[in-house]
């Protein structure tokens, strides 16, 4: 067990490299309820996430859910998060654990302004259990009566999962096909003991802390703490693709929009050692022989077997095939940028 | 896992197996179930002198990094380069995968290691 984000959290339960297999492969079952959950309702609700969120929510119908962030003026990341729109008045924001109690001061502090919005921080209402895999809707399908079919990626829809009243949410961070489930703390154990049932003939096993980062760093998705923080903006970490550049305003457009202007000295890219090792979280990076930062987060991939990070590297070295060094205690050893993400599932 | 009962062992958690004025070292059974799944082995060249509770090399598994400490001092007469390729071997065979062999410089030194009996108590 290890301590995240002030939940005591399984690392493994049979092992990192077979409960990842399991989610690539067949499914695996995280407990994931250490992630925050804020709401966010009032009729003004809509300006007020439009303006501390940097996506478009707007876009959102109710049911559907979106990849966001809640950026500092600089651009730079509060937090990055999924918003969930309930109904046209009412959003189900869910943030990084550690993050929860500086996500509601910041929204707390600014939501009012925009009228009749308020924010509640919900996580205590939550238990959030996802099943993730290309057998994720095999073994969920038989215990809800929510027709999974129909329910599309970034889509959620309410409804029973082991009779007990949830919300079932087609995402995920695993890189696979998959489902958060929304529960009652109270009747989560239930729903856990359910989906094991359920899945163990699919192969599904419960997967712990350390299969959940080398799936997501597999498929390329940023960690709060290791890719982004409050001194890297979303242009920087790559995430162009979450600001709604046509939004008139919004909480660090100034700075981004100078940024994309080209103001842009550095950006996170993914590499692949070329020497032995694995290059982790905090090493020093080189390039041309000066250190310029360090390593975000690296890991030995379970599924391709290479070692594998992400990495801040000043613009100029950012392109593919570029060669740079990571001092791997005392040893430099060669890595190369290499496109991301480093996995991607098949179809569908 | 049963420990052998012939090697001797280290609080590290590292085995050696004597014979002669020669010694195998490796790690135990339950080294590797704390590593989990060892994904890269740093190993010395052959004739580096080591003294006992140097570290000679490190052992790596996708959550951690692990220093390898030298259960007598020595020289390192042979390296098992065959791990490099299937370091996963450790997990499979922790006590008949093998990382070094060391030279004994100290026999001596045989005597502060534990007996399986006693490693066994340790990691109880």
């Amino acid at each position: 067990m290890v301590e995240f984000g002030g939940w005591e959290m399984p690392l493994e339960y049979t092992g990192i490299t077979q409960e990842h297999l399991a989610v690539r492969t067949a499914a695996g079952v995280f407990d994931v309820s250490h992630m925050g959950e804020l709401e966010i309702a009032g009729k003004d609700a809509l300006a007020a996430v439009q303006s501390i969120f940097c996506n478009d929510a707007a876009k959102l119908q109710p049911g559907q859910a979106q990849y966001s962030a809640i950026l500092t003026e600089l651009g730079t990341f509060v937090d990055d998060v999924i918003v969930c729109r309930l109904r046209s008045d009412h959003f189900l924001i869910v943030v990084n654990a550690a993050n929860t109690f500086k996500d509601y001061g910041w929204i707390a502090a600014r939501a009012g302004s925009f009228g009749d919005a308020v924010v509640m921080d919900a996580t205590s209402r939550y238990a959030l259990i996802a099943v993730q895999g290309p057998a994720a809707a095999a073994v969920v399908q038989p215990l809800t009566g929510v027709d999974l079919a129909s329910l599309k990626y970034y889509s959620f829809a309410h409804g029973e999962i082991a009779n007990v009243r949830g919300t079932v949410s087609r995402t995920g961070y695993t890189g696979e096909d998959g489902f958060e489930l929304f529960v009652p703390p109270q009747q989560a154990d239930r729903v856990w003991q359910a989906i094991n049932a359920s899945g163990e003939p699919h192969g599904l096993i419960p997967c712990g802390l350390g299969a959940r980062d080398t799936l997501r760093l597999e498929a390329g998705m940023r960690l709060y703490g290791n890719e982004i923080d409050e001194t890297t903006t979303a242009l920087e970490a790559d995430l162009g693709w979450i600001v709604a550049w046509n939004k008139d305003q919004f909480v660090g457009a100034e700075t981004l929009r100078a940024q994309k202007a080209g103001a842009l000295t550095r950006k996170l890219i993914g590499f692949e050692l070329t020497d032995p090792g694995v290059a982790r979280h905090g090493y020093d990076v080189y390039v041309d022989g000066s250190p310029i930062g360090k390593v975000a987060s690296g890991t030995q991939t379970p599924t391709v077997k290479k070692s594998i990070g992400m990495t801040y590297v000043p613009i100029a070295f950012a392109g593919h095939g570029q060669e740079f060094e990571i001092d791997i205690r005392g040893r430099r050893a060669h890595a190369r940028v290499v496109p991301l993400p480093f996995y991607r599932r098949m179809s569908p | 896992m049963t420990y052998p009962a012939t090697y001797k062992y280290t609080k590290d958690h590292e085995w050696l197996d004597v014979s002669g004025d020669r010694g195998k070292a490796g790690v135990t059974d339950y080294a590797q179930k704390q590593l989990g799944d060892v994904v890269y082995l740093e190993l010395p060249a052959t004739g580096t002198k080591l003294m006992q509770g140097q570290s000679f090399g490190t052992i790596e598994s996708v959550k951690a990094v692990s220093e390898l400490y030298a259960p007598v001092s020595g020289e390192v007469v042979d390296v098992n380069a065959a791990l490099k390729n299937k370091p996963e071997q450790v997990n499979a065979d922790p006590h008949g995968s093998w990382l070094i062999v060391i030279q004994l410089a100290n026999p001596a030194e045989l005597s502060t290691l534990l007996d399986a009996s006693q490693y066994a108590d340790l990691v109880k």
